[in-house]
């Protein structure tokens, strides 16, 4: 079975044509970064105008780099939700309108399920069961994946994702946006050993996460050591502490979610897990647990049109589909689908 | 010869099929409901005209101005199916369209098209037909304060419509005076049609990644206070 995927829940626009037997045949992806840059984060409205402008280029590209026609097309898979409203809205009725005209199924996919299940794409792919740690700017979470549709939410943030903590934090030191991966690059020259920041929540039982007091912590440290003379090194300190404290906090959560479970293979997606700490990390904990780790390869961890195409392509198989009446779900919880 | 048409830039999901000098249409209030309802009107118009969508020649839109989501909708669908279809689509403004309906309506000659904007706004257009009887924009579509209209003060015999005369008739009254006026007015998809069948009889069409709306307001988002220091 041939899917195009079309991925448009925030600021990218991701095309993917996916075959369950020959891979992936071909793939696109506009980033709108430069469009936010501008306004120190993502604007709905301008998303949504720059989707509109970029899907019908980027699917009859990856159809002439597939070398495929309609006719092999065998279904349409959408980001349904969650993600902003009019940028959903958009894909979905492309995407809906397409699969009508050519006659085949469309299906609206859950966008967390496709971070979920893109590692299996990889060689080696993770096998059922395991634990999956969601990390990216919109969503921190541990979840047990037993098959398709079968997860369960062991644990979430209580307030910022992780991500969203990286730019926050990186926007109080006045990086510019999105500042994540610039807090992650000036932390490379930062002394570790300087400050310690707190590991929030690792006293109490449970795997939920709240990063936001971290962001709070950093912006204290900041304005207590004002009257530093490298305000350079200053910077790439604190981004240093923020960025250990927050993977020793994933690291030991991750921990504890295996040891909760009994599982021994972890699984790492999202934006966030192309943190090189965060890997390096991952890598002690497997030496440590005798465990396995997947991850994908960085350019799927972030919003993709792949990880549409695949977990569409496998519940079209099983026979699902929309009918003519799409909706788009914005605000939808994962356990919700099955 | 068939086209199909669509407008949801208002309240009003509405779309038409041309076939063979024969018009189906469809037209429903619904706010908000239009993703829900569109295709499903589209397939019934196929069916009650007995045509399979590959027969489709050609596809027009109600590019805009109007509701942003509105026109994203239509232009998506539109963009869906010219891809799908691999036909041309002729996009059409949302004002054209509302001063169109009052010649089918009414035979108006003139017509000030006016859609309520909000934030104290309305998106205005002065409408003539032309000899082949197609409305014409005479000054061009735009963004306007509902009390600074631009006016044709070289006719008297005008037609007004659209959600902007609901909202402020008496203000844009004080400023023209239309002959008649209709209030709660939507415009409707099966006025589209006469300036599709022209555009695409003249080749004047486009494809799919064309098929954009025209929001007119493009200032929708305030600059980080760090980024203008930066710029300025």
């Amino acid at each position: 079975m041939n899917v195009l995927g079309i991925e448009t829940s925030c600021d990218e626009t991701g095309i993917a044509l996916y075959d369950n037997d020959k891979g992936v045949l071909a793939e696109a992806l506009y980033s709108q970064i430069a469009t936010h840059a501008e306004y120190g984060g993502v604007v709905p409205e301008l998303a949504s105008r720059d989707h509109i402008r970029k899907l019908s280029p980027l699917i009859t590209q990856v159809l002439k780099d597939s070398g495929c026609t309609p006719v092999d097309i065998d279904g349409v898979a959408y980001t349904q939700g969650p993600g902003l409203v009019g940028a959903l809205l958009t894909g979905a009725a492309l995407a809906r309108s397409l699969a009508w005209s050519w006659d085949v199924p469309a299906l609206g996919v859950h966008h967390m399920e496709g971070h979920l299940l893109v590692p299996m794409l990889e060689d080696p792919a993770p096998e059922f069961p395991f634990i999956s740690l969601l990390v990216s700017g919109g969503h921190t979470q541990l979840i047990q994946v037993d098959g398709l549709g079968k997860y369960q939410i062991l644990g979430e943030s209580v307030d910022d994702a992780a991500g969203e903590a990286f730019d926050k934090t990186a926007k109080l030191l006045g990086l510019d946006y999105p500042g994540g991966p610039a807090l992650s690059a000036l932390a490379r020259q930062g002394n570790p050993e300087r400050f310690t920041f707190p590991r929030p929540m690792t006293k109490r039982p449970g795997l939920d996460f709240s990063f936001s007091g971290l962001k709070t912590f950093a912006l204290t440290t900041w304005q207590q050591h004002q009257d530093d003379n490298d305000r350079e090194q200053l910077k790439a300190d604190i981004a240093k502490a923020f960025e250990i404290a927050v993977v020793e906090t994933l690291l030991f959560k991750c921990k504890r979610a295996l040891k909760q479970t009994g599982l021994k293979r972890l699984v790492i997606a999202g934006g966030v897990s192309a943190n090189q700490g965060l890997r390096d990390g991952l890598t002690r904990l497997q030496n440590e647990l005798g465990i396995e780790v997947f991850s994908p390869r960085p350019a799927r961890c972030t919003d993709n049109g792949i990880m549409i195409a695949y977990a569409g392509c496998l519940r079209l198989q099983r026979g699902e589909s929309n009918d003519l009446n799409f909706q788009v779900r914005p605000r939808w919880s994962l356990e919700n689908i099955n | 010869m068939r086209i199909l048409a669509l407008e949801t830039a208002t309240d009003a999901c509405s779309c038409a099929l041309y076939q063979d000098g024969e018009i189906l249409s469809d037209f429903q209030l619904a706010p908000r409901r239009h993703a829900e309802l569109l295709l499903p009107m589209l397939e019934q118009l196929l069916a009650q005209a007995g045509c399979n969508k590959s027969q489709i020649d050609g596809l027009s839109f109600g590019r805009g101005p109007g509701s942003f989501t509105g026109l994203r909708l239509a232009a998506a669908v539109t963009q869906g199916i010219a891809l799908g279809l691999d036909c041309p689509v002729v996009p059409i403004s949302t004002l054209a369209v509302l001063a169109q309906g009052q010649v089918r309506q009414h035979g108006a000659k003139r017509v000030y098209a006016g859609l309520d904007a909000r934030m104290q706004a309305l998106y205005w257009g002065v409408y003539q037909q032309d000899e082949q009887g197609l409305m014409q924009a005479l000054i061009a579509d735009a963004e306007v304060k509902p009390d600074a209209v631009p006016i044709d003060n070289s006719a008297q015999d005008y037609y007004a419509v659209g959600s902007a005369w609901d909202e402020y008739q008496d203000m844009l009254q004080q400023q023209c005076q239309p002959q008649h006026i209709s209030l709660e007015t939507a415009p409707d998809a099966q006025d589209l049609l006469p300036f599709a069948l022209a555009a695409l009889a003249q080749g004047q069409d486009v494809c799919a990644a064309d098929a954009l709306p025209v929001y007119l307001r493009d200032n929708v988002a305030a600059k980080s206070a760090a980024m203008r220091a930066k710029q300025s």
